[in-house]
């Protein structure tokens, strides 16, 4: 008998070859998805990406039509293309799902989060964190004499910059809500 | 007309008016008012199994063997622990199954109580769907659902959990609806534009192949039906995987075996050297591929799947093709003959020559023996004196396997079930019960490897229970025998835990369960044996004492392509000769 030709101590015995022939590139894509807001569905959305090894960047979930019953789910992922197309497919597998838009590819789109950033500081730091927050449109939400909480709307990005600014000028907390978007004109 | 019952009575109502003949379970807190309706009645026939992993084996058993939905009934906490490796294997293998555990009641969910646990959770990623139902209207309704998501689509198993409060409560009874009428629908007729293509695609090639699996069964009678029409008026030739044996005849002239790890060499040789590389309902698994990054690297590739989800998973293809077989292969044929019937004769005539290269090297002879049982040599005659019965065969997980994938033929479709994408061991034995419940005067035999066949042997008391002359055909090495091969093969012959040291005696097994045993350790009585076998009429264990090394070959070894398969000892020197380069 033969014994097959693997080296010593070589590791590479399983049957399983499964690199990919695909891209490699890592793009991010937003999926808008439409549920029957019924028990457990968003278990079965987060179990599919833990499960299959899939990534979350963000994930909003809130029901958007309640005589129908229905909830909006957006959530923020990245892969190669081939595993974009699998989430979706696999999303689309999923019984209680209506509906998955990929609005990345689909058109242009809106994303909007909203942050609840909450500075504390005094002096120089408090008055430059209230110029910074005026620039970027974030309302003041509460206030103590040594502490505010700003509440900004925007993109991802603008949102990220905002709180890299407030760090060296006091940020003690930051609640995000993750993304929200939707396609652009009618329809 | 909608009436007003017990949740209990509910289950049963639906279950009749889903045309349910057969449920298989095990009582227990949980579910006793259903067990209650279900002693009421007498259109359902109750089979009490011995362990709830057997009630869902038997279940996928049943709906393999007759297209129909499989049902079990299992108690909550352990019995519906115990059905998760049924409702993962039905998820793996695509069977519709539908399973209904019962539940702690509703005010209890969340404490802890005696047999509860979290079963939607639990089973949430190995059913296609699951439902708690939280009241008894909903009830009916979901019932009804379950067989429909189980049913439509790509199959699979769905599992309803029933608390007890829910079945004691009385609430509306929904008739069972349209099919129409349900949102779940996924299309079963692909787009002609892209159908068309790929038929333009097939009448130019030069070396095509079909390459089929389990959907083509799954797509019901039809869908084989088509697939043999197909075959035969394009003329290329036709592999299957081990889930879709049976839907072309193995004695079809088309036929060149079993693809894949333990393929056929000329099944295997084919798939890498095609050009146009069709398939249909089968799913790209890796025992079928092999090394990726090699697999096929000069075809075209199409991929008929009923699920989107399978395109493009594993493999590229340059035909993406969603729908239903049956559908898909009906528009196919009308194309194709409407455009002329046209194809590349002259190039699928060298094809064939090429094919017929290959198939003389014969790469399933083995080295027989008169003084010992050859796995194979049994097999070889098992498939000589049962072929011509009313035959349907399971079997467990190993190399008996492979061996009978390789060496049993299959006419038709719905007559071989076995654990293909989970692997259970275990599975052959209750799914044979769920087979003989289905085809009462069938011959059902399952062919098991005995360290499998133990994982369920407590079956026996619900075969000799319900008279049901189910056949163990285990073929005996007193070792775990493709764990095994790998670790001669890949783990320098170190036999980790891979045999048995306390095996028991079979026929006095048999015996104490009340049925028939026989061993057989000589070739010159092998059929002699395996005749009393099929002439007793109730269960036998056949005890097939056989070779204890023999390797599983030809084999796609670990990380290889699909032509650099082992052929082993299994071939004449010539023919290793005819092989060339393919031998490690």
């Amino acid at each position: 008998m033969n014994a097959l030709k693997i080296k010593k101590g070589s590791n590479s015995h399983s049957a399983y070859n499964l690199r990919s022939t695909f891209s490699d590139v890592i793009e991010q894509h937003t999926l808008a998805v439409v549920v029957d807001n019924e028990a457990g569905v968003l278990a079965r959305v987060i179990g599919l990406f833990s499960g299959r090894g899939y990534n979350i960047e963000s994930l909003t979930v809130a029901e958007v039509d309640h005589t129908g019953k229905r909830s909006r789910i957006t959530i923020v992922t990245r892969g190669t293309p081939q595993v974009i197309e699998q989430i979706k497919a696999q999303l689309g597998r999923i019984i209680p799902v209506h509906q998955v838009n990929d609005l990345t590819v689909e058109g242009p789109s809106v994303e909007r989060e909203l942050a609840l950033i909450k500075v504390e500081g005094a002096g120089d730091h408090r008055v430059e964190a209230l110029r910074l927050a005026d620039i970027f449109r974030a309302k003041v939400v509460d206030s103590t004499l040594t502490s505010f909480v700003f509440e900004l709307t925007g993109t991802p990005d603008k949102i990220d910059a905002f709180a890299e600014l407030m760090r060296p000028l006091g940020l003690v907390e930051l609640a995000r809500t993750g993304v929200a978007a939707l396609s652009r004109g009618d329809s | 007309m909608a009436r007003q019952m017990t949740g209990a009575k509910m289950v049963v109502q639906a279950l009749k008016d889903q045309g349910v003949d057969t449920v298989f379970g095990y009582p227990g807190g949980a579910v006793l008012p259903i067990y209650d309706e279900i002693f009421q009645q007498n259109d359902i026939k109750h089979v009490l199994v011995r362990h709830e992993q057997g009630a869902i084996h038997a279940a996928e058993g049943y709906a393999r063997s007759t297209g129909k939905p499989g049902v079990a009934l299992v108690t909550s906490g352990p019995g519906a622990t115990n059905a998760v490796t049924g409702l993962t294997d039905a998820l793996l293998d695509s069977i519709p199954i539908i399973v209904l555990s019962g539940q702690v009641p509703t005010f209890m969910i969340g404490t802890d109580g005696f047999q509860e646990a979290d079963t939607v959770g639990i089973t949430r990623p190995c059913t296609k769907h699951n439902w708690l139902v939280q009241d008894t209207d909903d009830l009916s309704r979901l019932m009804h659902a379950a067989f429909h998501v189980a049913t439509t689509g790509r199959p699979g198993p769905v599992l309803v959990d029933i608390p007890k409060d829910v079945q004691f409560a009385t609430g509306t009874y929904h008739p069972k609806p349209k099919s129409s009428d349900f949102r779940y629908q996924p299309p079963l007729k692909a787009d002609t534009e892209e159908l068309t293509e790929l038929v333009a695609a097939l009448e130019v090639a030069k070396r095509p192949v079909f390459y089929t699996g389990g959907g083509v069964i799954n797509s019901g009678p039809a869908a084989s039906q088509l697939l043999r029409e197909l075959v035969e008026a394009t003329g290329a030739p036709i592999t299957s995987t081990l889930m879709g044996l049976g839907a072309y005849p193995a004695s079809g002239e088309k036929w060149l075996g079993m693809l894949g790890m333990h393929g056929l060499y000329e099944a295997n040789m084919a798939m890498h050297d095609c050009d146009l590389m069709i398939n249909i309902g089968a799913r790209f698994d890796d025992r079928i591929t092999g090394r990726t990054d090699a697999f096929s690297p000069n075809s075209r590739k199409a991929h008929i799947d009923i699920d989107p989800s399978s395109i493009n998973k594993v493999i590229h293809v340059d035909f993406p093709i969603v729908g239903d077989v049956a559908h898909v292969l009906e528009d196919m044929l009308r194309i194709w003959k409407a455009r002329g019937r046209k194809m590349n004769r002259e190039a699928l005539a060298k094809w064939w020559q090429k094919i017929d290269g290959w198939r003389e090297v014969k790469c399933l002879t083995y080295k027989n023996s008169d003084k010992i049982i050859k796995p194979q040599y049994a097999l070889e005659r098992l498939e000589a004196l049962t072929k011509d019965h009313d035959r349907y065969i399971t079997t467990e997980v190993g190399q008996h396997q492979m061996w009978a994938a390789q060496f049993l033929g299959f006419e038709d479709p719905n007559r071989w079930m076995t654990s293909g994408g989970l692997g259970t061991m275990g599975y052959g034995f209750p799914a044979s019960i769920g087979v003989q419940m289905a085809h009462p005067d069938a011959l059902v035999i399952n062919v098991a490897g005995e360290a499998s066949w133990l994982m369920n042997m407590q079956e026996m008391g619900t075969a000799v229970q319900y008279r049901l002359p189910v056949k163990q055909f285990i073929l005996n090495n007193e070792r775990l025998g493709m764990v095994r091969q790998w670790q001669q093969l890949l783990h320098g012959e170190r036999y980790s835990s891979s045999w048995s040291e306390a095996l028991p005696d079979f026929v006095k097994l048999a015996e104490a369960f009340g049925a028939k045993g026989i061993q057989c350790s000589d070739p010159a009585d092998l059929d002699d044996a395996i005749m009393e076998m099929l002439n007793y009429d109730g269960p036998v264990i056949f005890d097939c004492l056989v070779e204890k090394h023999e390797n599983c070959f030809p084999m796609i070894p670990s990380g290889k392509a699909h032509n650099e398969m082992l052929l082993g000892d299994a071939s004449t020197e010539g023919a290793i000769e005819a092989g060339g380069a393919v031998l490690v």
